[in-house]
Order: C-alpha cells, then structure tokens, then sequence
C-alpha cells in the first residue's frame, strides 16, 4: 500500500465521518434530550437523497434541488413526528423501536412505489465537477472535498449552537436532566420539536450531499442509521462532541480497514482466502470497535447523562 | 378465551393437514408460521422473562441454519448431528456475544445486540463457500437415522409442531421454577433483587443462551423447511419483525408470542396477494398497532 492510496482513503474515510456525523448529530440530540430512539432516522437520509435527485431533475440544477431537499426533509420529518412519534415520548423504547420500524418500511415502500426500484442518479454540480491535484501525480474529486468541507462548517456551526447560545444550553441541559430543565419551566415539548426538526435537515442534508457518489435506492438509509448508532453510542448518547470523534473514527476505521484488511491477511494467508477473510473482517471492525467501548466504558467515550 | 387459544392454534395446526390444507401452499406457509413462531417464542421468553430487548435476535436464527448449510456442504446430513451442532451454535453464539451485551442495559442493550447481529449478516455474506450474498442451497433435507423421512411433508409438518409445542412447554417450565422467579425479579427491580442476593448478570446470560438454543432450534427448521439459506434471512429487519410479533401477542406471554408469530405471517401473506406495496399498509397497522393495542392482541399486561 502507497503513501498516496493511503492518503486518498484517510480523505475517503474523512467524507463518510462528516456524513455520518450529519446523521448521527439529530440521532444523538432526539435521543439525549427525549430518550426517544428514532430507527426512522435513517430513512430521513434515504429522503433526503431522493428528494435531491428529483428536485435536481424537475429544476436541473442542483443548487435549487438542494434548499428544496432541505424543506422536504423538515416537512416529513415534522408530519412524522405530529402523526407518529410525538405518541411514543411516554413509551417504553421496545414500543419506540417497533412503531419506528413500522416508519421505516413504510417509507422504503413508499420510495419504491413513487420512484420504482431502480437506482437514481443526482449528477455532480457543475461548479464542484473535476478533480484537484492534492499532491503531485494525486488528483482528487473537488466535490468530495465539498462533502469534507460542509461538514466539518456544519460541525462547527452546530458547536457554536450548542456551546455558545441559550439554546443550546437549553439543549445540553435537557441532554443532562430532562426532568430538571421542565421543572425549571422550561417547555421540552417545544424545545424537543426544534431539535428534532433539526436533526430531520441535518439527515436530509447528508442524504443530498451522498446522493451523487453513492447511488439514491430504497434501503439506502438503514445502512446508514446502524453506523450512526455505531457512532453514538461509541461518542456517548446525547454528545455532539462524542458523535463527532466518534464519527470521524467509524468513518477512518470503515474505509481504511476495508482497503487495508485484505492486504494484512496476505501476510498470514493465500490470495483468495485473504481477500475473503480481509472483507469480512473489515465489515466488522466498527462493530468490534464499538463493542470493545462498551466493554470498557459503558456509557460511551463521552458520557452525558448525569444521575 | 386466551388462556386456550394457543392450544387451540396448536390442535389447529395438528388437525390442518387431514382438514383439506394438505397442499405444497398449505404446507409451506404453516412451515413458515412454526418456524417464526419458534423464534418469537424465544424472543418473547427473554422480553418478557428477563427484560431483554434484543435487536439482533434474527441473528440467532442465523447461526442454526448455516450451521444446517456448513455441515450439509461437508456431507453431513444426519439429524442426530445435525440438529444438535444447530442448537449448540447457537447457544454458544448467544453465550459469546451475550457475555459482552449484558454489561449494558437499556438502549445500549438494543443497539449493541443490533450490531452483534450484523456482524453475524456481513460474517454470513463473506462466506463464499457457503454461498455468499447468494445463499446457499442444500444438496437435500436433514436425514434422520439414515432415512430420509423429513422429505415427507407431513412428517415435517408434525416435526415442526412437536418442537413448538415442546419449547413453549420448556420454556414456560424454566420461566416458572425458581430460577424464572428470579429472572423476573431481575426485569422488575434489578436493584433489589441483587439486594436478596441474587446477580441478575449470571440468571440474564443463562436466560440469553437459552432463548439463542431456541432459536438456533427454528434455525434448523427454516434451513430444512426452504431447503435454503441466506444472509437476507437474518438481517436486521427480521430482528424487527420478529420482535413485533412478541409484542403483537402481548409482551409476557409466551402463547401470545406464538399467536403473534401466526397472525404476522397471515396478515403478510393476506396482504401480499392484494398489492406488492403491502408493506404501505402493513407499516400502519404495524405503528397503530403499537400506539393503540399497548399490551398487545392478547390484551393483558405481563400476564
């Protein structure tokens, strides 16, 4: 393995970090403020790429399709949360987990019976089209380093919020002790409807940015959810700082481990079994990461919740 | 009417073949209906035994059947083995990745049994000797003693319904000993049942291992019942459908489980010959489901 494929998987594992942190930040936030478990979250991704394909389609430009994306994304999100999830807040999370299940193949039906099974497709943006040469005889997708960028200015922004405004300290308190901060007169509800709102952009978001480098089809999202709840419960329930390491490490051990484990086996056995053995011990590597964390530190890296 | 009604399922069943529903269809769809049925019971003996809601329970499932596949593609196809490597796998699986799961509790409990059953998914997919994302094909039915008896539908039929009846009757026997007591001492109040002595972590992994050998035991059925195995079949939305049926027969009750089980899989198949979008209608009744019938079909909490 070269220097160079190295550095262009470090960067590719980078990219699916900052998308996974998109994802997992609205995950995180529903789950620490409300302890409300969303398995429909993902699906809010699937939307989000499909909404961009169609509206780039319709519109064909993809800077209208995305702000279109965006509102679509917050108009379902809000509709689910009125018709199904506000029903749940009070429920044990098996009731949660199920009603939520019940969101997701609605849903995944629901793409395929408007959009058809097929893959979409959501061209790259003229302006962010091409390559750009990182080091010498390296080039590198310019939109892939977009993706890199919104999301570490989207990661940002959202510190600032949570850090540095009220409401975000409304929000770090009801992360900590729910009960405590409506005691305080605080409205939950409303603050709860804000946060989730948020989140349902922020999927959709990822969901626009992903759409031209993996393919738009139904199913899209699960994938995406199980690795967003690999990231946090690694970072720790309810912690943006923690989803973010944490998601930046799922994304780095994702890919590097993919393109890294078959050429480790070689050393301990034959070509063919080697590639067998690297990609199946690769698609676990996040799953034995995250397991190994809640051996250790059971709350997560980051732990939130106070007592 | 409930405390009988599982029972009356079972004669139901009993009774189908020699009451016209003796059809390959027939046949095939009630295979289907025990097999789940197997593995929600299972299900339901740890959510409502100990409180232990697992996301990854298909995976269980899993492990049975492509230890089913794994011998069959080495040659061996002798039930006598077969059956209890399924079961042993199973329970072993359950007992591995259990001994780390119940560490944790709650929602780290969920998430972590859902990774624990990826890992088996992506495990089952690599495994290009046994078929890879494809599945594997079994080269005929587990024999048992030599004879080829489980190719006789029928006979198949009465196997599958012998081992249902037989799990619900073990499972309800171990839930109502001391060491269910305790079990469900530890679901209602961890804290003091470890105050009277008990460790809840010891009576839960028993519990887990236990509720895995079940299902690792409908694993081998549904191998043998599709003459097919393949990582679609485990994936994590089995685990999701699996754990509604438990809560549509109402959590606590093992019958109820059953029930469940036999409702999804008519309701499925009910639904499937109206459109091939049945899962749009299916989804609601699924979320109504959870939102208006709290305690389930069967009406009652923790019975």
């Amino acid at each position: 393995m070269s220097g160079t494929l190295l550095l262009v998987q470090a960067l590719n594992g980078l990219q699916l970090g900052v998308l996974l942190f998109l994802v997992a930040a609205g995950l995180t936030l529903v789950f620490g403020v409300m302890d409300f478990i969303n398995l429909a979250h993902g699906v809010q991704y699937m939307l989000g790429a499909y909404l961009g394909a169609h509206f780039a389609a319709i519109m064909g430009s993809f800077w209208l399709a995305l702000p279109l994306a965006l509102l679509g994304s917050l108009a379902i999100g809000l509709l689910l949360e009125v018709l199904v999830f506000r029903h749940l807040y009070a429920r044990d999370h098996l009731a949660q987990v199920l009603a939520t299940f019940g969101v997701i193949l609605v849903l995944n039906q629901g793409v395929k019976a408007v959009w058809g099974t097929a893959p979409r497709e959501l061209p790259v943006p003229a302006l962010l089209d091409g390559g750009i040469t990182i080091m010498p005889g390296l080039q590198y997708p310019v939109f892939r380093i977009a993706i890199i960028a919104a999301g570490l200015a989207t990661a940002g922004l959202l510190w600032l919020v949570v850090e540095r405004t009220k409401v975000g300290m409304l929000i770090r308190a009801g992360a900590t002790n729910p009960r405590m901060v409506a005691a305080l007169g605080v409205d939950v509800r409303r603050l709860f409807t804000l946060v989730f709102a948020t989140g349902a952009m922020l999927a959709g978001f990822a969901g626009v940015m992903a759409a031209p480098i993996f393919s738009v089809e139904p199913g899209m999202g699960d994938t995406v959810l199980i690795l967003a709840f690999v990231v946090i419960v690694i970072g720790g329930i309810g912690s943006i700082r923690g989803a973010f390491i944490a998601a930046l490490l799922v994304g780095l051990i994702d890919t590097l481990g993919r393109s890294l484990m078959p050429d480790l086996m070689r050393l301990i056995l034959d070509a063919s079994s080697a590639r067998q053995a690297g990609a199946a011990i690769a698609s676990m590597l996040v799953y034995v990461a995250m397991a190994a964390v809640l051996a250790f530190r059971p709350a997560g890296l980051f732990p939130v919740r106070g007592g | 009417m409930m405390r009988w009604s599982p029972a009356l399922l079972l004669a139901l069943l009993a009774a189908a073949p020699w009451l016209g529903f003796s059809g390959s269809y027939e046949f095939t769809l009630m295979a289907r209906a025990m097999v789940l049925a197997l593995a929600a019971l299972s299900l339901g003996f740890l959510v409502g035994g100990a409180g232990l809601v697992s996301l990854g329970h298909a995976a269980m499932l899993g492990v049975g059947g492509y230890a089913v596949a794994i011998l069959d593609a080495h040659g061996v196809t002798e039930a006598l083995l077969v059956l209890p490597a399924a079961v042993a796998a199973a329970a072993l699986f359950a007992l591995l990745t259990g001994a780390i799961a119940i560490r944790t509790s709650g929602v780290h409990f969920i998430m972590i049994t859902l990774a624990f059953g990826q890992m088996a998914f992506f495990t089952a997919s690599s495994l290009a000797a046994y078929g890879g994302d494809d599945g594997y094909t079994l080269y005929a039915r587990t024999e048992i003693a030599g004879h080829r008896l489980l190719e006789n539908r029928l006979a198949f039929h009465y196997l599958c319904l012998a081992l249902l009846a037989g799990a619900w009757l073990l499972l309800r026997a171990i839930l109502a000993s001391r060491f269910g007591r305790v079990l469900r001492a530890t679901r209602e109040n961890a804290q003091r049942a470890e105050a009277m002595g008990f460790a809840p972590y010891a009576y839960r992994l028993a519990a887990y291992a236990i509720a895995g050998a079940v299902a690792g035991l409908a694993g081998f059925l549904m191998a043998n019942a599709t003459e097919f195995v393949a990582p679609s079949a485990i994936a994590w939305q089995r685990s999701g459908e699996l754990l509604f049926m438990v809560i549509l027969g109402g959590v606590g009750s093992l019958p109820g489980a059953i029930l469940g089980a036999a409702a999804f899989v008519v309701a499925e198949e009910q639904l499937a010959t109206l459109t091939e979008h049945w899962r749009l209608i299916f989804g609601p009744l699924l979320i109504l489901a959870v939102i208006f019938l709290p305690h389930g079909l069967a009406g009652r909490h923790r019975g």
